[in-house]
């Protein structure tokens, strides 16, 4: 057996009080993928951090081919050979795919002569590796999947024999992803070796060689990706069993609730994001959003939250709520029974630096119940979100701490209980998991899914296609603002999707009755 | 207006635009590492009082010179102290520093000199005096011919008088100004040190995880902030005019602000808009131009406004979007 293309010992680091990773010994073979799972917080990007010289640890040691390496800095990393492509990329914006690749890695005082070796050099790993880019593409002007190609040139540009990818796949259009992992196929056959962080089972399954799992600091197993199962890494993560199959009973659709008819939206840049859009949402039903972002999903939430203008015509049970002007608030909206839960929940959804409980009641408050007189029932208020955190398990269950210091999924059982305990006609919900355990997420489909049972339309838009096709009763796909079709889950699959998420509307070559995805994979989590 | 009239003007705005023009690259440096100096003024004016101080003391220009670009540098260190190393509101810091260097720069000229705060004039070779290129007409050309040089220069040809009235006769700093320009072009991007200073005012993160100090580029650009701020200074007090005075940069940091949105933070629009406002402040001197220009009178204090409402159209975004470099004013925290 080779030495191991790189070897943790003993990895130990704490912020404070917090142990963000204690004791992490893994192994990794040249020539492979080695995938490492988690949820948010389990210390992955801690681990990380310290082999790319971010972070110091406070112990351990670190060997690169069987030497044994100090790694200060991300200088240092670079030099043993570890390259890193961040899940939000490190590229200058507004400089060409060539300065953005030279960048710290220049060689000399003088451009002209890096810039023209970069180009040569550039040319020899797009033909060895498939990786083309236009090198004098300026970088704001590539589609997302195009700039993550840059990050990987630039750690190739220096040697890279080691890669480390975080969450690559978050911001991907699944033929993206497809191209990515074709090109980390052919990175792996090349002798390079990968580290593959990421949260979705489904990509550890069908592309590492081996996979770590990491809960809470420590890692808590390592195996050979083809001697485990979706649910036992699952398991493994969160340390009880998870239910990784959405459980629900068919739809029983009742009367039409939310009409919307020919809704155009317009940015405040002027850009047309929602260019007529026909659609309805009927009591009973989950009606899922697919599309990459970007595409008129968070435009179309905006404007039926009431924090956007459009125009075009929008029923609620019937009668038509106002899209512009007075009444198209978020205030008059909750009169008519939209609930909403945004998908940027920090900065829509949260005050963060309010308490819990205050948070419980942001957009009711002036609900008569919890006034006292001229003052607010702050007791009541308090009480109720003691008793409302309890019900969504909302951990741990102090109304007095600032939403800021709850993780993810935590401060998204706040707004959930928030927005359906008022017992609305529709919700509105967007990337209800992004950024929530997996823990977490099982709790939270299961809130939607028994709001929908109770006989109430939800609206839910996620870039998670895994999550899209497990809740939705009826999935619709939006491309550049229009609607490129509608299908109903069980008869489609994630190429038909995709291709519908790309703007293609002849599906026929893969339209297919979802055998092509076989129910296990459908699971997805969010870490 | 005649031709001579012109270049008398030009001649006049080239002067008045050079310290606007070291202290508007002085501020191109420190954004486009994404450090905003609005500090820009309190660093002239302390440079300006130390550079005609120690011109007084030792009679000789070049020392005052040393001493302003230091105090100036004092001055920068300061500020990357805050804004850098502490991570503190860098308008906040550049505030201090001009209230800063306003106060001191008075005590200390009072404590020293004793004459309201001003310093004794200077004289000889305690300034920077004007340098004749050769074959242009000059002082010495009219002492020769025992008349007034105004008369020479009316005399000689159009090229003669463009060459003596616009191109020669400034003091070296004039000069030096004028050559930053192109160096400045040619750092920014020609040079590894000017991708890097322009990737970290866009992108710090990206430079810090390709291996290079964050913190270390950004002291390199508000050190040269803190020498040309010095330059700009000395130039006020030992070239411009002769000695320091209260508050004599007025508001000069602050146009240069104006002209570095104004020049989209590159070198040689920076040129061209520093020209811009030289000649606006080139015409508050003479207000006679403008009456033969229009036909009316024209208040000389609404002509010496305009620079100062130009700034304020330019600041209220009328000229065109100016995009600032994306990281400025953000101080770098490194994150998880």
């Amino acid at each position: 057996m080779t030495a191991p293309a790189i070897e943790l010992k003993g990895i130990s680091k704490a912020f404070g009080p917090v142990q963000a990773n204690k004791d992490i010994s893994i192994s990794v073979q040249p020539g492979t993928i080695h995938g490492i799972i988690g949820e948010n917080g389990a210390g992955k990007s801690t681990l990380m951090s310290i082999l790319y010289g971010f972070y110091k640890a406070d112990a351990g040691e670190i060997f690169i081919k069987g030497k044994k390496t100090l790694i200060p800095d991300s200088q240092a990393a670079i030099a043993a050979g570890i390259g890193m492509v961040f899940q939000h990329f490190k590229l200058v914006e507004n400089f060409t795919v060539l300065e953005n690749i030279i960048l710290g890695a220049e060689d000399g005082a003088m451009l002209s002569t890096s810039l023209s070796n970069a180009r040569r050099e550039l040319k020899h790993l797009a033909e060895e590796y498939g990786l083309n880019v236009d090198p004098d593409a300026v970088i704001e002007n590539l589609s997302v999947g195009h700039q993550q190609r840059v990050e990987i040139l630039k750690a190739l540009y220096r040697k890279a024999e080691i890669l480390i990818l975080d969450e690559p796949t978050g911001v991907l259009t699944p033929a993206e992803a497809d191209q990515l992992f074709r090109i980390l196929d052919r990175l792996r056959a090349e002798g390079k070796t990968i580290i593959l962080i990421t949260h979705k089972l489904r990509e550890i399954m069908e592309y590492t060689n081996t996979v770590s799992v990491m809960r809470r600091g420590q890692m808590t197993a390592t195996v050979k990706t083809e001697e485990t199962s979706p649910e036992h890494l699952a398991e493994l993560m969160v340390g009880r069993k998870v239910l990784l199959r959405v459980d629900k009973a068919p739809a029983e659709p009742g009367a039409t609730v939310l009409d919307i008819k020919g809704l155009r939206v317009v940015d405040d840049k002027g850009v047309e994001r929602v260019k007529g859009i026909d659609l309805a949402v009927r009591a009973g039903e989950i009606v899922g959003i697919a599309g990459v972002a970007g595409n008129g999903q968070s435009e179309l939430l905006e404007v039926l939250g009431g924090f956007a203008e459009g125009t075009g015509t929008i029923l609620m049970n019937g009668s038509e709520i106002p899209l512009s002007g007075h009444g198209a608030d978020g205030q008059t909206r909750r009169a008519v029974g939209i609930s909403h839960v945004p998908e940027d929940r920090q900065r829509e959804g949260l005050i963060m630096e309010f308490s819990a409980w205050e948070n419980t009641v942001f957009g009711y408050h002036h609900a008569p119940e919890i006034q006292n007189g001229l003052l607010m029932d702050n007791k009541g208020i308090f009480a109720e979100a003691e008793a409302k955190m309890e019900r969504f398990d909302v951990r741990p269950p102090d109304p007095k701490l600032a939403a800021k210091n709850f993780s993810g999924g935590n401060q998204q059982k706040i707004v959930l209980a928030r927005e359906i305990e008022r017992n609305p006609d529709l919700l509105l919900i967007g990337q209800p998991t992004r950024g929530v355990d997996i823990g977490a997420i099982e709790f939270i489909h299961q809130q939607i899914v028994n709001l929908r049972d109770q006989g109430k339309a939800i609206l839910l838009v996620s870039v998670e296609l895994d999550e899209i096709m497990s809740l939705s009763d009826r999935i619709v796909v939006m491309f550049d603002g229009h609607i490129t079709g509608e299908r109903d889950p069980g008869q489609t699959n994630e190429k038909e999707l995709g291709l519908l998420m790309a703007g293609i509307t002849d599906t026929s070559t893969v339209a297919g009755n979802g055998n092509t995805t076989p129910p296990e994979q459908e699971v997805h989590a969010n870490g | 207006m005649d031709f001579l009239t012109l270049l008398q003007v030009l001649d006049t705005s080239v002067r008045l635009a050079t310290p606007l023009l070291l202290a508007c690259l002085a501020g191109l440096y420190s954004e486009r590492s994404g450090v905003v100096d609005i500090g820009l003024e309190g660093k002239m004016l302390a440079a300006a009082f130390f550079a005609a101080a120690f011109a007084f003391y030792s009679g000789n220009a070049w020392v005052g010179l040393l001493a302003g670009v230091g105090a100036s540098i004092v001055l920068s260190i300061i500020h990357g102290l805050a804004s850098v190393t502490f991570r503190g509101n860098q308008l906040i810091s550049g505030v201090a520093i001009n209230f800063l260097a306003a106060g001191m720069t008075v005590l200390a000229a009072q404590s020293w000199f004793r004459q309201g705060g001003r310093t004794p004039p200077l004289e000889g070779a305690a300034r920077f005096n004007p340098i004749e290129l050769p074959f242009a007409i000059g002082p010495n050309d009219a002492a020769a011919a025992e008349r007034p040089l105004s008369q020479l220069i009316a005399e000689a040809g159009p090229f003669q008088q463009f060459y003596s009235e616009l191109i020669s006769g400034h003091s070296i700093l004039v000069y030096l100004a004028l050559l930053t320009v192109p160096a400045t072009w040619w750092l920014l991007f020609r040079t590894r040190f000017g991708l890097r200073l322009r990737a970290v005012g866009e992108n710090p993160a990206a430079v810090d995880t390709a291996g290079i100090s964050v913190v270390w580029l950004r002291y390199g650009a508000i050190l040269i902030c803190g020498i040309l701020c010095g330059v700009a200074g000395a130039y006020l007090s030992s070239a411009l005019q002769a000695g320091f005075v209260k508050d004599m940069t007025a508001g000069r940091g602050f146009i240069a602000l104006a002209a570095l949105i104004f020049a989209k933070w590159r070198p040689v629009y920076a040129l061209w808009a520093c020209l811009l406002f030289g000649l606006f402040q080139a015409l508050e001197l003479r207000p006679d131009i403008i009456e033969n220009l229009t036909g009316m009178k024209v208040q000389v204090q609404l002509l010496g406004a305009l620079p100062y409402i130009l700034t304020v159209v330019i600041l209220a975004g009328f000229v065109g979007k100016a995009i600032p470099p994306r990281a400025s004013g953000e101080p770098y925290i490194k994150e998880r």
